[in-house]
């Protein structure tokens, strides 16, 4: 019933070894094909960043034709998310649990895991949980570029069936064909935790933690001004001030918190109290939990150079396909270059707006829309410093090292606490 | 079941035609891109609607009726 599920019993200097992981968490019972209402019942969505019933894609693999495949997205590609890694690096054999289970019950064999080409990526921790089990022969471990396209699903089918990292237009969507034309299963890592703890302890255990609309736990990287970075688990809905001081609370006061990351929305300070970490409190400030990253951005920070900074990445890490985001993101990232030097153009602000809603629902995948709806909040949030930027040019806080780290070089990983 | 005009972003490279053609439907971005009507489409606008798929250089513009495909690829309504 309490936490931590995923994370029990780990060690932060080793992985659990497949003896060690089965006296924490029990063996893993054959479910097969029943997994699929098991996971419904349970309400588990998937912990990548998009939120989706993970019975719902189950369903629909399982009803195409023809030879399938499971795919783990391990890739990660958010710069200020950790988790999945930490996961990979303590307790890997209870992703490839959950993987297992999950061909199972789409019925396949053939399991993949995609892992990015990071050389402090804990590979060495997934090839030893594979060797320890026979069925680790049948999962394939494949290298992607360590790039922000890489989490995007139908970008990392393209890549790994031969073309480009690039999104390609759904439907179809990777359920009806994905890997190989196979219609496939695509996770993450944490989703298949979860699967197989549910798969050992039932829906209504998984369901006991966590609101009614958002069940069970997750994982959260919190970083920025507090004092512990780290990978914790929480239970879906709980506050986001406790989350805080469980990271050992503020280094300075805080003006805001960044929460689903790039994607993600802020929540200025004065609404953290009120504020819970589940879809539906998160939907009050437009937006949602996503993969979990959560970042305190300390008063002593720029905003407007965090969103400058993070925006320019987005622009530098498109795909380069679609006109919204060719054109679009290199746009705002200028604009707001401009706006923190103070040598922004009179009509800024009716610029932000329209550019950033100009990329809503325009591109092949989601991720202009995650682009705006990070921009859109920040620009709510952050109005006040965009003014006095407009007014008086760069603010002393300007030449500071930005919070968010913008690029896949940076990640967070080398501070992961469990 | 009506009908619904949908855009293939990837494909499309902001030649402009379609806004040209069926301006009830279709505006332009800052940078000639379409920004395109995600409602039914009344009946006395089709010929319009037509005439915009066909005159698009990059075959990015398509009419549908399925509802259902339209929300699956977008996710989100346009407006």
């Amino acid at each position: 019933m309490s936490l931590p599920r995923l994370l029990a019993g780990v060690r932060r200097e080793r992985p659990l070894s497949l003896a060690e992981h089965e006296q924490v968490h029990g063996p893993m019972p054959r479910v097969g094909p029943d997994l699929i209402e098991l996971i419904a019942d349970s309400g588990l969505r998937g912990r990548g960043g998009a939120g989706f019933p993970t019975a719902v894609k189950m369903r629909t693999v399982a009803r195409n034709r023809g030879p399938r495949s499971v795919l783990v997205n391990a890739a990660e590609s958010e710069p200020m998310s950790a988790k999945d890694r930490a996961l990979l690096r303590m307790a890997p054999q209870l992703v490839l649990d959950g993987a297992l289970a999950a061909a199972d019950a789409v019925g396949t064999r053939s399991v993949v895991i995609a892992v990015p080409r990071d050389p402090a990526y804990p590979l060495a921790a997934l090839e030893q949980a594979l060797a320890e089990r026979a069925a680790g022969r049948r999962v394939k471990l494949v290298g992607v570029p360590w790039a922000h396209l890489a989490g995007e699903e139908s970008a990392l089918i393209n890549y790994l069936n031969g073309g480009p990292l690039k999104p390609t237009l759904v439907p179809p969507l990777p359920a009806e064909r994905g890997l190989a034309r196979r219609p496939t299963l695509v996770q993450n890592p944490e989703t298949l935790a979860h699967i197989a703890l549910i798969a050992r302890h039932g829906p209504g255990w998984f369901h006991s933690i966590g609101t009614a609309s958002h069940t069970g736990s997750a994982l959260v990287t919190v970083s920025g001004a507090v004092r512990d970075h780290g990978v914790r688990e929480i239970a879906c809905g709980a506050p986001l001030a406790a989350v805080l001081d469980s990271a050992g609370g503020p280094l300075e006061p805080i003006r805001a918190v960044l929460v689903g990351g790039y994607h993600g929305v802020w929540v200025a300070a004065e609404d953290i109290d009120s504020t819970t970490l589940d879809d539906e409190s998160l939907a009050r400030h437009g937006g949602g939990l996503g993969a979990g990253v959560i970042v305190a951005l300390g008063r002593s920070a720029c905003p407007l150079q965090e969103l400058a900074g993070t925006i320019a990445w987005m622009a530098s890490e498109n795909a380069g396909q679609c006109g919204p985001c060719i054109h679009g993101l290199p746009a705002l990232a200028e604009l707001l270059s401009l706006l923190a030097a103070g040598q922004a153009p009179r009509d800024v602000s009716q610029r932000l707006d329209r550019y950033s809603r100009n990329l809503i629902g325009r591109g092949a995948c989601h991720l202009p829309d995650g682009a705006a709806r990070f921009l859109g909040s920040g620009l709510d949030v952050f109005a006040p410093e965009i003014a006095q930027h407009d007014l008086r040019g760069r603010c002393s806080a300007c030449l500071r090292p930005p919070t968010l780290r913008f690029g896949v070089h940076g990640h967070a990983h080398s501070r992961t606490a469990a | 079941m009506s009908w619904q005009l949908d855009v293939n972003p990837i494909a499309c490279a902001g030649h402009g035609v379609c806004a040209e053609l069926f301006p009830e439907w279709i505006e332009l971005d800052d940078w000639g891109y379409p920004i395109v009507d995600r409602g039914d489409i009344p009946d006395e606008l089709l010929p319009h609607a037509r005439r915009a798929e066909a005159a698009c250089p990059k075959l990015a513009l398509a009419l549908r009726r399925e509802a259902a495909a339209v929300a699956a690829r977008n996710g989100s309504s346009r407006r």
